[in-house]
């Protein structure tokens, strides 16, 4: 817990809130990329604490958020068909086209929720009558443990096991928005779990050619302010470049073991986002010699296909060109209860953040 | 009680039937165990003579795993339904007593749950005077549920309501949160880690009657935050008094390891289930003197004030956090789920 309380120091945290007061002259929209790093703004309360001119703008960084709906179905139409589902435990709510998987394991499914992969490899083990799928969703930081429990269940000869694929990549996503002709942000809080493991070195070209800052920041409140503050103080001198705010995390070159194995089973391909849509070389796919593991060929659901809920912006939420309380819906016909898209479900969301955490909704 | 020599290793749905099995289960295990004038008349009910005002309260419990580290489901089924009835300002007398068992559970459990549920109502000072067993098919149940209704007299000093809230009022925890909720967390299927957590699951009903004897009316309302957590008990009685709740971060009660445990797990400790938790809502001039008294005792030695009841926001929980924001708690929304990452 040391790393906690020291990164949850009061004094230290204002003494940059004062750096960033001194230092901003003019409006700046910095967009954090994590849900994790919105949750802890959110949840702190920092973003009332941060002088006006340094806007926060929350971005896609919500594995749960991204997953496209037709993912989802395909998840309960396998529940559905007698196969075991392992999910992470905040994919299950998220509501498909018709129902989550929650609702899913009510009607009899048989819905599992792990912390590791590697857990669902046992259950294939101990049910050897039984498929069993684990939904592998998530950004670069799930990954490596997705792709280590596909060559533990090769290793041991686990036959019944295969992976629900739904992982996307980082960079490809910030290039997307700053492509988008919306696009606002003047900078960037890099994500600094997924840099943790992918180090930063695709960061540069990115900075570069956009000109833009790009702070790799860690999730603590001391972390996220020190993180505003170098992106403010690079804004303000005019200058555009990676730096590493959650160094005693992050190396340059990332986690090589972790990203050995990811690369052992993966590769990249196109992947589409949920309310964003297809982006180009944006997500991982099984190798062709692990296709025995993919779980959309194997019980032949790749061709589930639905449409995304028009009421729902989550497109432009996670682009960061709207805010969750400038929905018309929100909080009114979308709540966690009653949620028309996976922001307001995701512990990560930026929607479910505003809903839980803060004063928007009590004052509108 | 012994396992031994009872002629039968597990129950079956035979011990439900009401006939001579049923028979053969209380005479040797039930009858035995609690043992008192009440149930041994051996009716469908019991006839008890109260000198006051009633509280009654009912509850059901289908914990899993049933055994876990610091308790099992016999004592939380005790300590829960006195704790309810403690909570309206009464003293427990008596509980009544039902079990749906799942065919196949072994007796040796059930006896071991049998003696739990005997030893923590002579704890809590309550007697069981009714009860009832059924016995489900496998599959149609989870080893054992149980239900317990309570009885208690009103303390003649209490006033327990929400309509004696009011604004400076001041809020007070009788120990740390999330204990019970991390520590069955940690033995569920796929989340198993290491961890000395127990259950904080006791009966404060004791510590309850020494504070209305001591301060009366000016407790104004006691709650125990069970499943929801803080926040969710909060926020509802935030609701109930149309008044705002405003609480410090850096004041919750909150053991290291529970701490980490919540942390790594991805969840708020402010929403985990407590057992031998209970919130007092007191008059400002009295706080001190409450919480003094209250860290005197063994159930109440990390009792804290975490906060207080004003004018501002209301309807709305708010806590001050640790760095110097503000954020708004929110009640649970069905069941906390583990992050992805």
């Amino acid at each position: 817990m040391k790393y906690l309380s020291e990164y949850r120091n009061l004094e230290a945290t204002k003494s940059y809130l004062k750096l960033i007061e001194n230092t901003i002259t003019k409006p700046w929209k910095i967009m954090e990329i994590c849900g994790g790093q919105t949750h802890g703004l959110v949840k702190n309360g920092i973003l009332d604490l941060l002088p006006e001119k340094a806007q926060m703008i929350h971005g896609p960084g919500c594995p749960v958020c991204v997953t496209p709906l037709n993912l989802i179905d395909k998840a309960i139409e396998l529940l559905g068909n007698d196969v075991i589902v392992c999910s992470f435990g905040d994919m299950i709510r998220v509501p498909g086209s018709k129902k989550s998987l929650l609702e899913a394991k009510a009607e009899g499914g048989d819905l599992r929720i792990l912390y590791s992969p590697i857990d669902a490899v046992k259950i294939a083990k101990n049910n050897p009558d039984k498929e069993v799928v684990f939904f592998a969703v998530g950004f670069e930081t799930t990954a490596p443990a997705n792709a280590l429990s596909v060559l533990h269940a090769q290793k041991e000869g686990v036959k019944n096991y295969s992976i629900l694929v739904s992982h996307v990549l980082v960079p490809p996503a910030m290039e997307a928005i700053l492509d988008d002709e919306f696009c606002n942000i003047d900078a960037f809080l890099g994500a600094g779990h997924v840099c943790a493991i992918m180090g930063f070195k695709e960061y540069h070209p990115l900075a570069e050619k956009y000109k833009i800052p790009i702070i790799i920041t860690g999730f603590e409140p001391l972390d996220l302010v020190q993180g505003i503050y170098m992106a403010v103080n690079q804004l303000e001198k005019g200058i555009f470049k990676v730096e590493n705010q959650y160094a005693r995390v992050v190396k340059k070159e990332g986690n090589l073991a972790a990203k050995k194995v990811i690369q052992t089973i993966f590769e990249i391909g196109n992947r589409e986002w949920r309310g964003i849509g297809e982006i180009p070389n944006s997500g991982y796919k099984l190798k062709k010699e692990f296709e025995a593991f993919d779980a959309e060929l194997k019980f032949g659901i790749s061709n589930i296909k639905v449409p995304e809920n028009i009421d729902c912006i989550a497109g432009e939420i996670l682009k960061g060109i709207k805010k969750p309380h400038q929905c018309s819906q929100f909080g009114k016909t979308c709540t966690p209860q009653n949620p028309l898209g996976a922001p307001m479900v995701s512990s990560e969301g930026a929607c479910a953040a505003y809903y839980h955490f803060s004063d928007n909704l009590i004052t509108s | 009680m012994d396992a031994k020599n009872l002629g039968f290793d597990t129950i079956n749905l035979g011990h439900g039937s009401g006939g001579t099995m049923t028979r053969d289960l209380l005479d040797k295990i039930i009858f035995k165990t609690f043992d008192n004038p009440y149930l041994n008349q051996k009716h469908d009910g019991s006839i008890v003579k109260f000198n006051s005002k009633i509280a009654i309260s009912t509850d059901s419990f289908v914990i899993s795993p049933i055994f876990f580290k610091g308790g099992n489901i016999g004592e939380l089924a005790v300590n829960g339904t006195v704790n309810d009835v403690a909570m309206c300002g009464a003293i427990p007398k008596y509980l009544s007593l039902a079990f749906i068992v799942e065919e196949g559970l072994k007796i040796d459990e059930f006896i071991k749950i049998v003696n739990s549920i005997k030893s923590a109502a002579d704890k809590s000072g309550v007697q069981i005077i009714t009860g009832d067993t059924k016995v489900v098919e496998r599959g149609k149940g989870d080893k054992i549920f149980i239900n317990t209704t309570g009885f208690g007299e009103v303390h003649p000093k209490a006033n327990i309501s929400t309509n004696n809230i009011k604004a400076g009022d001041k809020i007070i925890v009788n120990g740390l949160v999330a204990q019970h909720g991390m520590a069955i967390m940690s033995q569920r299927e796929g989340l198993e880690f290491e961890s000395t957590i127990e259950s904080d699951t006791t009966n404060v009903n004791f510590l309850v009657n020494d504070l209305l004897d001591e301060f009366g009316n000016e407790i104004h309302l006691f709650r125990d935050p069970t499943r929801g957590g803080l926040a969710s008990v909060l926020s509802e009685i935030s609701q109930d008094i149309n008044k705002g709740i405003t609480i410090y971060e850096d004041k919750i009660p909150l053991e290291k390891q529970v701490a980490a445990a919540c942390e790594i797990l991805g969840l708020d400790p402010l929403y985990v289930a407590n057992e031998g938790l209970f919130i007092s809502i007191v008059d400002a001039k009295v706080a001190d003197d409450v919480v003094e008294l209250m860290r005197k005792d063994t159930k109440g030695k990390n009792t804290a004030c975490i906060g207080e009841i004003t004018n501002e926001h209301p309807n709305k929980v708010v806590m001050h956090s640790i760095i110097g924001g503000k954020r708004i708690v929110s009640p649970l929304i069905g069941e906390q789920l583990p992050r992805i990452c």
